[in-house]
């Protein structure tokens, strides 16, 4: 047992280390030091930009998509390539949030599906950041029961093989930023509901496309609805076979899972420093008997965290591929986030209900509060999280699905269910 | 980077864990709960022939010389099976109290007899209810003469020797006393898990000998019990494993409504709530292997981390084990209620949940800030 690299990692950690620091855009430092989810939160600069010119530096460099193979305009790294690649990027890191879904989730999905003719020319600018993705899935009566999307393709009628898509999607981070999207719909519902779909990419800017953003609970706008009217799909623009959509989106959600959540922070580190220098009764707010009792349970998480990670990391050094047991990242650090900032306010008593620049660390933990809902429901809420422990990992039955057999058109939707 | 037991560590877990199916089922644990025995002395003979006890004793004192990775690994599966052995007394406090801080003399009398099985030894500090602080060591020496009470002491009834903390001139140290000394009586107490007895030890001039410097007790005491919080926190760890999966197997059985009850959402959040525990506190377990092992100077904040970590684990666990099994959960036939027990017997060994979350911030906030990170 030991936390040190071997030679090998450690000649790869010191090239890294050399090019961010020479590379780095260090006068963005501070302020995504301060942000508090990553790159979103920058004002001096244009946060897409920013992204954009930092992936674009290290595309060049062959640092971007450490994942990829070469000629997506990957690295060709290992897994422990990667996770010391994401060591010593540190808070530049968050700068690449912007692509996380393309990157992460889409361009992995055209891999594995998509024709070698549109993987040579959809991947490269994915992986240097010229292109953005998002991932056209939800829907407003399909949140977590994905496969209920009822947004329509059907054939066009002049025989040219294009499909014509109806529908609305929603919950779509940066649709409002994104050049492509990769979209599951329903081409058949005159059979159950895993069975009667089809995945596409397309262009946001196809006619017919209509973003529309999401004001969020914390005043911020990071999702949106996409509506869409007669929207036009050539053949070409389908991954997988038709009906065959379930399947395709398992790719999609598979690599949600490892992308999401793994080495998230649960807060702790900014509710200690808060602590040490707070004052309750003329003496540190650490001192206290209750807070001390408070900050240990939030300590022993995030390190229970810290150190799951590693041996994730561990795993994967060995050649063992991470499983479903990952899923804790995620569930641990949402909901510690906001039991944190809400320990964080009651700290700061009345004023806790400030949230303003001269708020305790410039309202960070009132910034934790309002967002931290939506991190215990995006990319697989809690309790699906806790359904796929239970399953996946401890063995448990799967929970009944009365839909199971059930042709689509069939199954009872809000209204018709008395 | 490699947070995990090697092959050969993994290979020994095997061994103990096969010797220990065979020869500590849950009978075995049982016979210590319904009788008078305190311990299963069999077993503590068996584990002593397997050369587990002396896994982290130098060879030099008659040990296998291994180190304190196999003693984490021989812990988490005693842990699993609850063994009703002296050894966290015996092993991770009064052996380790000795490697640390006792005279040549000391080590070479009792280290080969510990590692062998043929002596037991116990960590008498305690005094009265509540948080231990300095001031309530009550027990004093005066002439190599120990005079006072102390209680609880786990394994106290049936040790050859006992590590006490007690005042001299020189403030609060610690000595050890040979039990079989005139002026020594003891008492079993009852308790909430007499699968690990816990006695009072009465001291009336019995004859003891310093360990360590005058005036150091508190500071060696503080040594020993970090090391043993890592060794007690995989024996925790391995029990909220087995309650975790005594509780699937359970769920997966047992048939209501016409499915089995791991199908309904309710049980199958609480279990992967019990794995998220675990979890956490394995990897927390681990940090503290490596600490207790390389004698890191992060040693006392991976200490307290794990002490809160597994207590949290194995409590969390055992309760809603017995949860899942419902009514049978609670009955005594089954063995739920003996991880339930034993939860909450190693959740005030050492001292309260509450004194290490204590401990932990204030050693956080002592400097170590890069342990929050």
């Amino acid at each position: 047992m030991d936390f040190d690299d071997t030679p090998q990692e450690a000649a790869f950690r010191k090239e890294v280390r050399a090019w961010i620091d020479a590379n780095a855009p260090k006068y963005l430092e501070d302020e995504l030091k301060q942000a508090s989810f990553g790159s979103s939160g920058l004002k001096s600069i244009d946060p897409v930009a920013a992204a954009k010119a930092w992936q674009k530096k290290k595309a060049d460099a062959g640092w971007a998509c450490l994942h990829w193979p070469k000629e997506y305009g990957g690295g060709a790294r290992t897994p422990i390539e990667r996770v010391i690649w994401g060591q010593e990027e540190g808070v530049y890191g968050t700068l690449s949030g912007t692509f996380i879904i393309g990157q992460g989730m889409c361009g992995p999905t055209v891999m594995a599906w998509a024709s070698e003719e549109w993987k040579e020319k959809l991947l490269p600018p994915l992986a240097s950041g010229e292109e953005i993705w998002c991932q056209l899935f939800s829907e407003p009566a399909s949140g977590s029961d994905l496969a209920g999307l009822r947004t329509r393709a059907t054939r066009a009628e002049d025989g040219s093989g294009d499909w014509i898509i109806n529908g609305q999607k929603i919950w779509t981070s940066g649709a409002h930023i994104s050049d492509w999207g990769l979209l599951i719909t329903r081409t058949d519902p005159n059979v159950a509901k895993h069975k009667g779909l089809t995945m596409f990419f397309l262009r946001m800017d196809s006619p017919g496309v209509k973003v529309v953003p999401i004001k969020q609970a914390n005043g911020a706008s990071g999702f949106n609805e996409v509506y869409f009217t007669d929207v036009r799909i050539p053949d070409s623009q389908r991954l997988g076979g038709v009906g065959e959509g379930w399947k395709v989106s398992l790719t999609t959600l598979m690599n949600e899972r490892l992308s999401i959540g793994s080495g998230m922070s649960a807060g702790f580190p900014d509710l200690f420093k808060y602590c040490m220098d707070a004052e309750i009764d003329g003496k540190p707010a650490v001192a206290d008997p209750a807070v001390r009792s408070r900050l240990a349970q939030f300590a022993v998480r995030q390190s229970g965290l810290k150190y799951t990670g590693m041996r994730a990391i561990s795993a994967l050094s060995k050649g063992e591929t991470p499983g479903p047991e990952n899923s804790i990242g995620k569930l641990v650090a949402g909901s510690t986030l906001q039991e944190l900032a809400m320990f964080a306010l009651d700290l700061q008593g009345e004023a806790g209900v400030v949230w303003d620049e001269d708020s305790p660390q410039t309202g960070r933990f009132q910034a934790m509060l309002m967002r931290s809902p939506a991190t215990r429901i995006e990319g697989g809420s809690d309790e699906i999280l806790r359904n796929i422990i239970g399953e996946r990992v401890l063995g448990l039955p799967g929970d009944i699905r009365v839909d199971k057999d059930v042709p689509f058109k069939d199954i009872p939707t809000k209204g018709s269910a008395a | 980077m490699n947070l995990d037991f090697s092959a050969e560590q993994n290979e020994l877990r095997q061994q103990v864990r096969r010797f220990l199916a065979d020869r500590c089922p849950a009978s075995a644990v049982r016979k210590v709960l319904e009788t008078d025995a305190q311990y299963d002395g069999d077993l503590y003979a068996g584990l002593a022939e397997l050369g587990v006890l002396g896994a982290a004793i130098p060879e030099e004192y008659g040990g296998v010389g291994l180190g304190h990775l196999e003693l984490c690994v021989v812990a988490e599966e005693l842990g699993r099976v609850l063994a009703p052995v002296p050894v966290a007394s015996s092993v991770y406090l009064a052996a380790e109290c000795l490697l640390q801080a006792g005279t040549e003399e000391q080590k070479a009398r009792w280290l080969p007899k510990i590692a062998a099985g043929e002596a037991i030894g116990c960590w008498a500090i305690n005094e009265a209810t509540g948080r231990m602080r300095p001031e309530k060591v009550g027990a004093t020496v005066e002439g190599g003469k120990l005079t006072g009470t102390k209680s609880p002491v786990a394994d106290g009834a049936i040790a050859d020797f006992a590590i006490v903390l007690a005042n001299d001139g020189d403030g609060p140290s610690l000595y050890l006393v040979d039990l079989t000394s005139d002026g020594v009586s003891r008492e079993v107490l009852s308790t909430i898990d007499p699968t690990r007895g816990q006695a009072r030890l009465a001291f009336d001039g019995a004859p003891a000998t310093l360990i360590g410097g005058a005036g150091d007790g508190r500071h060696i005491a503080t040594q020993v019990m970090d090391r043993a919080a890592i060794l007690i926190g995989f024996e925790q760890l391995g029990g909220a494993d087995r309650a975790l999966e005594m509780a699937r197997d359970y769920a997966l059985e047992r048939m209501a409504f016409g499915r089995q009850i791991g199908s309904f959402q309710a049980i199958k959040h609480m279990l992967a709530d019990m794995y998220v525990s675990a979890t956490l506190a394995r990897s927390n377990c681990y940090y503290g292997a490596w600490a207790l092992a390389t004698s890191a100077a992060e040693l006392p904040i991976a200490a307290a981390t794990v002490r809160v970590s597994a207590t949290n684990a194995f409590q969390h666990c055992a309760k809603n084990n017995i949860q899942t099994h419902g009514g049978m959960g609670f009955t005594w036939e089954f063995d739920c209620h003996l991880y339930y027990r034993r939860s909450n017997a190693l959740a005030l060994a050492l001292g309260s949940l509450s004194t290490w979350e204590s401990l932990l911030i204030e050693r956080m906030s002592a400097g170590n800030l890069e342990a929050a990170a």
